[in-house]
């Protein structure tokens, strides 16, 4: 089965799809060139439909919808979009990420924004409703304190769903860490304990983390990984301590990065590619020698991919979205840099090549499979 | 009526005219006829909370306007542009 790679950039999308061997891969765009697309996924539950974040310069945030994989898009009804005339006064100024519903909820979609608000739809993305049960929390404006954010404002950057559980929900937050809901979105609690947050004067508060990116384990969701502002964390439930695994990476490469992607068959592998959070925090590949770490044993060792990589002068940012593996076998893996550059790997990380450049600055990279 | 200017970033929505025609006794109400015949269009200039978003520009009269709940006078024109945005 062909795999096809949904790039969203800072100026356009575009699709990449391979062979079917993932040797050769065509191009298609740009879609929507000059419109800021912060995240561009295809539905599991039925790969015709698709969903672009996107806004411009200077218009507002809007979702682009296809039902046909891709041929024609149309814009939704109801943008996500805090309620009229609250006393709050918010408006959503970009959508930042799209989460498909469960798997037995067909049509659901979920989405996050900045500034940090949670919105779902029951129809394919075409018509948004704010949920309260976050947006409005008698705790929300401590979990996002009016002075807080990201240099392109404060984020709800992920949701992620138990697969088991439609209820069960965890979302990433910018500005106060991870929180849980038991209730499908009801009812929020953080779930930070153990994750450090050296920006505040109490470093490891109940709430107040930056948690850049979380994935649970798919073979095994009660685990959950996160890539923190503050190093690499894994979370058992229904433990509610968070261990830094980034403790045991090499000192000179330190735990500091964007993303984290799980191994989607082996619930003890995932991925993590570093960046330097020395001094006034470059975040670009440490040395300029990029590489991934690879995790085996759950976080308790790490070993260096690099092989393809540029060896010198290499200064890789990868964000939060731009990193995600296939579910072929051996899987493979995909990194869009801030440079409009493509790498791949086919065989679980050993070696990389690069499939495209010349994009503008990529902001996400989803694979999915061609439709 | 009034007149309206439309700027290229809205072209998607107009199909390509800069020129179009909406009718309202406020900015707000010219607006939300011109969203009646571009569905989608007044989302991207205006926010939730009705506030003009920050890189667009609104003129009535070749006057700037901020405040959408502001007069408009029959015949009179509305400017809709986009404000330098950066790269």
């Amino acid at each position: 089965m062909a795999t096809q790679l949904l790039i969203g950039t800072r100026k356009g999308a575009w699709v990449y799809r391979d062979d079917g061997a993932r040797h050769a891969w065509s191009v298609t765009g740009p879609l929507m060139l000059g419109q800021i697309i912060n995240h561009f996924v295809q539905d599991p539950r039925d790969p015709k439909i698709q969903l672009i974040a996107a806004k411009t310069g200077h218009l507002g945030p809007t979702v682009f919808r296809s039902l046909d994989a891709g041929a024609s898009w149309t814009e939704a009804k109801l943008p996500p979009a805090f309620p009229a005339g609250e006393a709050a006064g918010r408006a959503v100024a970009h959508t930042f990420w799209l989460q498909p519903g469960h798997a037995s909820e067909p049509g659901v979609w979920w989405a996050g924004t900045s500034p940090p608000g949670l919105f779902v739809s029951d129809d394919n993305g075409a018509t948004w409703e704010s949920v309260d049960g976050f947006n409005s929390h008698p705790m929300y404006d401590k979990w996002v304190p009016a002075d807080s954010g990201t240099p392109d404002g404060p984020l709800l950057n992920q949701i992620v769903i138990d697969p088991r559980d439609a209820a069960h929900m965890y979302i990433a937050t910018s500005t106060g860490g991870v929180f849980e809901s038991l209730d499908r979105g009801g009812s929020w609690a953080p779930l930070n304990r153990g994750v450090e947050a050296n920006f505040m004067p109490d470093p490891y508060p109940d709430y107040g983390q930056d948690a850049h990116f979380i994935a649970l384990a798919p073979t095994q969701p009660d685990r959950i990984w996160q890539q923190n502002h503050c190093g690499i964390y894994r979370l058992d439930r229904p433990g509610e301590t968070w261990e830094r695994i980034g403790n045991a990476m090499p000192r000179e490469i330190g735990d500091i990065g964007f993303t984290i992607t799980p191994h989607p068959r082996d619930a003890n592998t995932a991925w993590v590619f570093p960046m330097d959070g020395t001094e006034v925090w470059p975040r670009t590949s440490p040395g300029g020698r990029p590489a991934l770490y690879r995790t085996t044993d759950g976080g308790a060792s790490w070993t260096r991919q690099d092989r393809g990589f540029p060896t010198e002068q290499g200064w890789f940012t990868v964000k939060r979205q731009a990193f995600c593996a296939d579910q072929a076998a051996p899987i493979g893996l995909y990194l869009g840099t801030t440079g409009g550059e493509v790498w791949m790997s086919d065989d679980e990380g050993e070696a990389w090549r690069q499939i495209a450049a010349h994009l503008p600055e990529i902001y996400s990279v989803t694979a999915a499979p061609a439709p | 009526m009034n007149p309206v200017w439309i700027p290229s970033q809205l072209h998607a929505y107009t199909g390509g005219a800069s020129r179009a025609w909406a009718s309202g006794a406020t900015i707000a109400a010219v607006l939300d006829d011109l969203d009646r015949q571009y569905p989608g269009l007044k989302f991207r200039v205006i926010d939730e909370q009705a506030r003009v978003r920050p890189h667009m520009r609104l003129f009535v009269g070749k006057a700037p306007a901020r405040d959408v709940r502001a007069a408009m006078a029959d015949g009179e024109e509305l400017m809709i542009f986009g404000a330098l945005s950066g790269g």
